[in-house]
């Protein structure tokens, strides 16, 4: 059936099987490969994109699902080429080792940044509960959280916003 | 890759339409609301509908609010709504206890009280907070409406009393003065299913228990409750020594089984412990006091 989806602010139609997930969607037919296709039982969190602005797991909703809906993706998150203060932060905080769990990670802490601003490591932690980093590198990913509240125009050190850059292609890639 | 195996699609405008849905589709149609339930078993084939209603658009299905006597929950309220409902924190704080260690906060923006009911997993959360504070389930068909006692719903493990070409549409919570409630759960990880979990509300006339209602979960208690428990309790003094007993009583009463999330005994342990913490603390609150 047609499903007419708004991902990252395009509306795209296609003629998808009812049974196809909004993962496998978003990563297949669009190409948009940055959602991270994990656990495949909600758990892992590695799938989080935004539907209608909530944060989901994108391997538990059927694309037929969002039709008429709108989501974000990682990559919606910035602007004009440049790096969501969150993504910088992950730069300057080594928020990330082995990059899987990041595109969730990120959808999850810009969700929980717009809402509450300011957040202390408690509510960091319970806010990205389900998203599970197997490098265990969960007190960088807090740390760059954090970063990003203290800087919320994104601004930092120029070294790592350059080095960095290339990073998170690669870890969203 | 786990996909689940093919079916046909339709979105429902309007709870008549789910109904004349699953009418014209017939017993291997299903609903689907947040499907963070059904979908995971469909990739494991262990549900396989033919059809699938979704009723996601009824968004007129989504509330929490004092009607009465009692609180209406629409089915289609998300867990996340649940967890942040100032009339939920008003009156039964059992409600943001349990929602805080159902699944995390992602699955909470999806999953809903109707799927989770309706699914009738034996070891999910709200059945036994539902069952614990005796809601009433608001069940329609085309015939019309009819209301079933949450003790009468659930008809056993991923089986309830919702037939075929009928929708659950609302929960009906009594609203009861002079109570505290509370839920306690212990799992083996954050989001994880229950090892065990237990909830219960206490309504104090002085220093005795007035009335009381106690909910269990993933023990393979009848109808998620344990009413020789309550019963125990009915009228006697509210204190340490008779919750106590009480909760030795659903230790007794409830038939958990051994398997990965422990052993038997030891989930009869857990039920004894956390029925009387869920008392104690529910007391307190009954009390005014924070808990």
């Amino acid at each position: 059936m047609n499903v007419t989806v708004t991902v990252n602010g395009q509306e795209t139609t296609h003629d998808v099987e009812p049974r196809l997930l909004l993962v496998h969607y978003l990563r297949d037919v669009l190409g948009l490969t940055g959602t991270h296709w994990g656990c495949d039982t909600s758990n892992c969190g590695a799938c989080t994109v935004w539907l209608d602005g909530l944060p989901t797991k994108s391997c538990t909703c059927l694309a037929v699902m969002a039709d008429g809906h709108e989501v974000t993706t990682v990559e919606g998150l910035g602007e004009d080429g440049a790096l969501d203060p969150l993504q910088q932060g992950f730069v300057e905080q080594h928020g990330l080792q082995c990059g899987f769990c990041t595109p969730g990670m990120l959808l999850t802490g810009r969700w929980l940044l717009n809402h509450d601003p300011d957040p202390d490591e408690a509510t960091i932690r319970l806010a990205i509960s389900g998203n599970i980093c197997r490098c265990t590198g969960y007190e960088n990913i807090v740390r760059a959280v954090r970063w990003a509240a203290e800087h919320p125009d994104g601004s930092g050190s120029g070294d790592g916003a350059a080095a960095g850059a290339d990073i998170t292609q690669e870890a969203t890639a | 890759m786990q996909v689940p195996a093919p079916f046909q699609y339709e979105r429902a405008s309007s709870v008549d339409d789910a109904i004349a849905l699953l009418e014209r589709h017939g017993p291997e149609a299903r609903v689907i609301a947040g499907g963070h339930s059904l979908l995971p078993m469909m990739k494991l084939r262990l549900a396989r509908p033919e059809t699938l209603v979704d009723i996601n658009g009824l968004t007129d299905l989504s509330y929490v609010r004092v009607e009465g006597d009692a609180i209406a929950i629409g089915a289609m309220t998300r867990h996340a709504e649940l967890l942040d409902s100032a009339v939920l924190a008003e009156h039964y704080r059992i409600f943001a206890d349990a929602e805080r260690v159902i699944a995390d906060p992602i699955v909470r923006n999806r999953g809903t009280i109707g799927g989770s009911l309706c699914q009738a997993d034996p070891s999910e959360d709200l059945s036994a907070v539902c069952s614990a504070l005796r809601v009433t389930a608001v069940v329609r068909s085309a015939a019309g409406t009819r209301q079933v006692p949450i003790r009468e719903f659930h008809l056993g493990p991923y089986e309830s009393v919702v037939g075929d070409g009928e929708i659950l549409v609302e929960v009906r919570v009594p609203i009861r003065t002079g109570i505290g409630s509370a839920y306690e759960k212990v799992e083996r990880r954050a989001g994880d299913w229950a090892v065990a979990a237990a909830g219960v509300f206490v309504q104090l006339d002085g220093g005795n228990v007035a009335d009381v209602g106690i909910g269990m979960t993933a023990v393979g208690a009848q109808h998620f409750t344990c009413t020789e428990a309550e019963e125990l309790l009915r009228g006697g003094p509210a204190g340490a020594e008779q919750f106590a007993a009480a909760a030795a009583v659903c230790a007794r009463a409830c038939s958990p089984q051994s398997d990965q999330r422990g052993p038997e005994d030891y989930k009869r342990h857990l039920v004894g412990v956390l029925t009387g913490r869920a008392l104690t603390r529910a007391a307190v609150r009954a009390r005014g006091g924070n808990a």
